[in-house]
Order: structure tokens, then sequence, then C-alpha cells
């Protein structure tokens, strides 16, 4: 976009500026890969090097085998996944309406969406503590999943809407024409459509869910049902100074799924958030 | 793929087709699943959060809640820590979203150019969005770390000053410590929004103004400034609120601590919330927050605006 009038130097200097955003955006990311491959001698040497002069996969065996990982891992696979299916059930519906009725409820939700944004969670966590204490949903799964799925359904209903609003009418209106009812219209014409924004959806909640560390560390307590995020959280407070190398391996092993659906996302995740953006 | 493509192939046409024939109760029976709990889990939380910071709420069974008016805020006005932690609160927030501002534009209008290996930073420039903040607090503290740090040994090799410092523990470094790392963090979301913002931009504008003999600063200035405006303006009020209202990476990174230097002010109503169970005195910290929000946005948004008229 921008073409200098003295091509050779700028070029020069564009890559030496691209140099440095590369080496900061990447050098902490390498650093936990090496340390996550140190044994425990290595990592207490007073000079560290960022290639392991003796690779060992024994923090990754241990970040398995001990401290529970493991069993939080599959709490938080089973948190995520039960969020994720779960606000695109209740999403899609609501997100069709907001798309094809131009009326004051769209206004009022998508004005929700961004003035929720500025309230600090301190607000919502303590009445929310105490209406699940009431319900018997803290220190559960269930009312993690609850509030997580209301907390991604703002985000993702103004990602669905921008989709629905990607599909001609003019389909609906021939389906209408032959008689179908508005029922079979959403499932049998809409939702395929759809196809490519709803597994968007379902990924992002999934993501969303398995990131998320605030709400776990307010309403869980007993230690069977932490989840990932948590658990880390605890491992630093604990051991984190003195075993380094098992901490490094399973943090990246914690970043694993989200980075995989991440990957496959991001594209449609920002054209949905522009074009959703754009057209308000 | 063809979304956005879509979405400018059948553009939305007519206001007078009414919904394409939803009536209002099929409209409110496919609203309902989603609404419900989102009144129910979110508005009507958030109304009673923002009640109970005039009360003298506490934690545990049995509680009565009295209203109390203003004396949580009374008390406020006294407490020192409360004073310090919106200090550290608006220096962090205000120093990561500038920093963040400009390293993300420089990236973003790099991002434009035809370069080598550009797919290697738009890629890299993501992975934080991805990550768990907790991940990106442990990792952090890691190449913080006094001996085993590779900050400090790069410092060493390079016979730089400061190589004996613990980063996250000193009370001067701290604060810049997690500054820098709340810049990392927050890359993605500000370089795609610029970037999304440099793409809208007509290539025409740029052309016209090279024929006319603008300099490549002069143009920057002239059309890639005020074309970003309302993007720039969307972004950074948006960094802000977030970095303002920001906890996990900072409660993995330190606690809050040394000595509370950088207790951002969700740590300190978390502490006070759920270590001390003052449900009163924190739902009063979160109000003065938003309070707080409010006002630097305003006075942000009105000097930007008035700039331009």
């Amino acid at each position: 976009m921008i073409v200098s009038s003295r091509p050779r130097v700028a070029r020069t200097g564009q890559y030496a500026l691209l140099a440095c955003y590369l080496i900061f955006l990447a050098f902490p990311l390498l650093w936990l890969l090496s340390v996550s491959f140190k044994g425990p001698r290595e990592l207490v040497a007073l000079h560290p090097s960022i290639i392991p002069s003796d690779a060992t996969l024994e923090n990754y065996r241990e970040a398995f085998t001990q401290n529970g990982i493991l069993h939080s891992a599959l709490n938080s696979l089973k948190v995520a996944t039960l969020t994720a299916l779960l606000t695109t059930l209740v999403g899609l519906p609501a997100a069709y309406v907001l798309a094809r009725r131009k009326g004051l409820v769209s206004r009022i939700g998508l004005g929700w969406i961004l003035l929720s944004q500025m309230f600090p969670l301190i607000l919502i966590i303590i009445p929310l503590f105490l209406l699940l204490r009431r319900l018997h949903l803290t220190d559960s799964h269930t009312g993690l999943v609850l509030v997580y799925m209301v907390w991604a359904l703002p985000f993702i209903l103004w990602m669905l809407q921008s989709y629905v609003r990607s599909i001609p009418r003019d389909i609906e209106e021939a389906a209408t024409a032959d008689g179908a009812t508005r029922l079979q219209i959403l499932v049998g014409i809409i939702a395929p459509l759809l196809a490519p924004g709803i597994v968007v959806t379902l990924l992002f909640a999934f993501v969303t869910a398995w990131n998320e560390f605030f709400f776990a560390l307010v309403l869980l307590q007993t230690p069977s049902l932490t989840t990932l995020p948590l658990k880390l959280a605890q491992f630093v407070g604990i051991e984190g100074v003195v075993r380094l190398g098992p901490l490094a391996a399973s943090a990246l092993v914690a970043t694993i799924p989200s980075l995989l659906l991440f990957t496959v996302i991001q594209r449609w995740l920002t054209r949905g958030l522009m074009s959703g953006a754009v057209k308000g | 793929m063809s979304v956005a493509s879509g979405a400018r192939r059948f553009p939305f046409r007519s206001r007078g087709r009414a919904g394409a024939g939803i009536s209002g109760a099929e409209a409110a029976l496919l609203l309902i699943p989603a609404l419900l709990p989102i009144l129910l889990l979110s508005v009507a939380p958030l109304v009673r959060g923002i009640y109970l910071g005039f009360t003298d709420s506490r934690a545990g069974f049995g509680v009565h809640t009295h209203f109390i008016g203003l004396d949580n805020f009374r008390a406020l006005v006294h407490d020192q820590l409360f004073i310090d932690s919106f200090k550290i609160g608006l220096i962090w927030a205000g120093s990561v979203t500038a920093i963040q501002f400009v390293l993300a534009l420089g990236l973003s209008l790099l991002l434009t150019q035809p370069l080598r290996l550009r797919w290697l930073a738009r890629a890299l420039a993501l992975v934080p969005w991805a990550m768990p903040s907790v991940v990106v607090g442990i990792m952090w503290k890691l190449v913080f770390q006094p001996q085993a740090g590779v900050l400090n040994e790069l410092l060493r090799r390079g016979h730089l000053p400061g190589s004996e410092i613990d980063w996250l523990a000193n009370f001067s470094w701290a604060l810049p410590a997690v500054i820098l790392v709340g810049v990392w963090a927050g890359m993605p979301q500000t370089t795609v929004a610029l970037l999304a913002g440099l793409q809208g931009i007509r290539d025409e504008l740029h052309e016209a103004a090279a024929v006319d003999g603008a300099t490549t600063f002069q143009r920057f200035r002239t059309i890639t400034l005020p074309q970003l405006r309302p993007v720039i303006l969307a972004i950074t009020s948006l960094d802000f609120i977030w970095n303002f209202n920001s906890f996990g990476l900072v409660y993995v990174l330190t606690e809050g601590g040394p000595a509370g230097k950088t207790q951002l002010p969700m740590l300190f109503a978390y502490n006070q919330g759920f270590k001390y169970g003052a449900f009163g005195y924190a739902s009063a910290l979160g109000d003065a927050m938003v309070v707080v929000i409010a006002v630097v946005l305003a006075f942000y948004l009105w000097g930007r605006l008035k700039e331009t008229a």
C-alpha cells in the first residue's frame, strides 16, 4: 500500500523491522518449548541455552502421569465440549431471529453485547456465585457450563447472525411458497448453509471454555473437579519454581488443543467478526 | 471461504419484507432459549452486583444484607490500597493499550507489504489469542526467571546491566515487566482490527496521492491515519477496557505482588470478595471501576472527536 520512492533502502528497513517483530513474538514461545525438553540438572545450570544440550521427554511423561494434570485435562475436555454444544444449540435459533428481524430486540441485543464488555467480572461473579450456591450449582461442572454458555453467547450471537445475513432470503421465501414450515426451513435449509458458521461457533465456544480461568477459580473448590488452567495456576504456586520442566511441558500440552482449533477457525473468525462489524 | 463475499453478493435488500415472515410469537419462541439464560445469569446478576456495592453483603450462609448507602464508597476514598490499585490499573491499562497500538500499527503496515516471511509474522501474531492466559503467564514467568530465565541470560551474554534482577519480584521492575507481557498477549486483537481497517482503504486514494507527488510519510498522515480513525478509536477503547478489567495474566505472574506493586483493580476486588468475604466492598470496587472506565473513555473519545470537528 505504501510504496517508497527509494525502494531498496526502504525494503531493507522493512525486513529489519519484521525481524524484530518475529523475535519479539516468537522468543517466549521458543523458550517455553526449550524448557519443556530440559532435564532437571540443565534447568538449574547457570548459563542456560536455548537449545537443550541433553533433550529429554521426561517432563512430558511426568506431565501426563503425575499431579492429576491428565484428570484436569479430561475435566476441561468435558466442560468445553458441553459448552460448545449447548451454546451453539441455543444460539442458532436466536441468531436467526436477530439477523432476520431488524427490530428493537436486535438493537437491544447488539447494544448489550457492546455494553457488557465494559463491566468488570467482579460485578457479575458475586451475585452469580450467590445464585448458583442457592441452586447447589457452585463447585459443579453443570454450573460452570451454564456460566460459560452465557459468557460466550453474546459474541457467538454476533458472529452467527452475520453468517445468517449472508444467506439470501429468496431461498427461504421459495421454500415458504412451497409450503415448508419454519422448523423445516431452519433445519433443512438454513442449518446446512450455515455449516461453516456452525463449525466456527462450536470451535470458538470450545476454545473459550478450554482457556477460561476466572470463573473456574471462583466456582470450583473440589480438587477432583478442577479444570486445566486452574490446575496449572495451582502448580505454579506450589512447585513452579522447583519443577520448571514439567510445568513447561504441561503448559504446552494445555495449549495444543486451542492452538489447533484456532488455526482452523481464525480465518473465518476474523471474517465473521469484520463482516458483522461492517454491517452492524 | 466465501462467507464475506457471499454477504456482498446478496446485500440486505429491503426493510419492507418484514423478517421473511417471522411472526412475533415465532420470534419469541426462537429467542427465549438464548435470551432467558442471558437475562437470568448475566443481566440480573449484573444489576444485583451494581446494587451490592451499596450494601454490607458478606460471604457465608444466613448473613443478612443491609442497604448502607454510600458507606462503602466513603471507606474507599480513605483506603490507600484502593487508591494504589486504581493508579496501578490506570498505568497498566494506559501503557499496555498505547504500546500495543503503536506496535500493532507498525506490524499491520508491514503485513500489507509484499515481504517474505510475512505469513510467519501473521501466524505468530495470532498465537497469543489462542493461548490460555494462564499459560501465557507461566511462559513469561519462565522467561523472567532470575537464574534460569532467558532474559537474564541474554543480558549476561551481552554484558548488559540488569542481569541480576529478579524482574517479577523487584519493586520498580515488576510493573514494567507485567506491562510487557500484557502487550505481547494483546497483540492479536489489535493487529487483526488494524489490518482489517487498512485493507478497507481504497488503493485509488494512495495512487492519486502518489501521482500528486506525496511522500510515503505524507500519505500515511493524510490518507492512512484519517481513514483508519474509526477502527483506531474502537480498538484502543476496547483494549483499554479489557486491560483495565484484566485478571488472569497478572494473577499467575505475580498475584499482585511484590507488596501490591502489580495489584490491578480486579485482583484487589477478587481478594476483597473471595479472600476476605467482603462482597459489598468488592462490588463497590466494581462500581468504581465502571465509573473510572466511563470517565476515561468519555474524555478520550470527546478529545478525539473534537479534533476532527
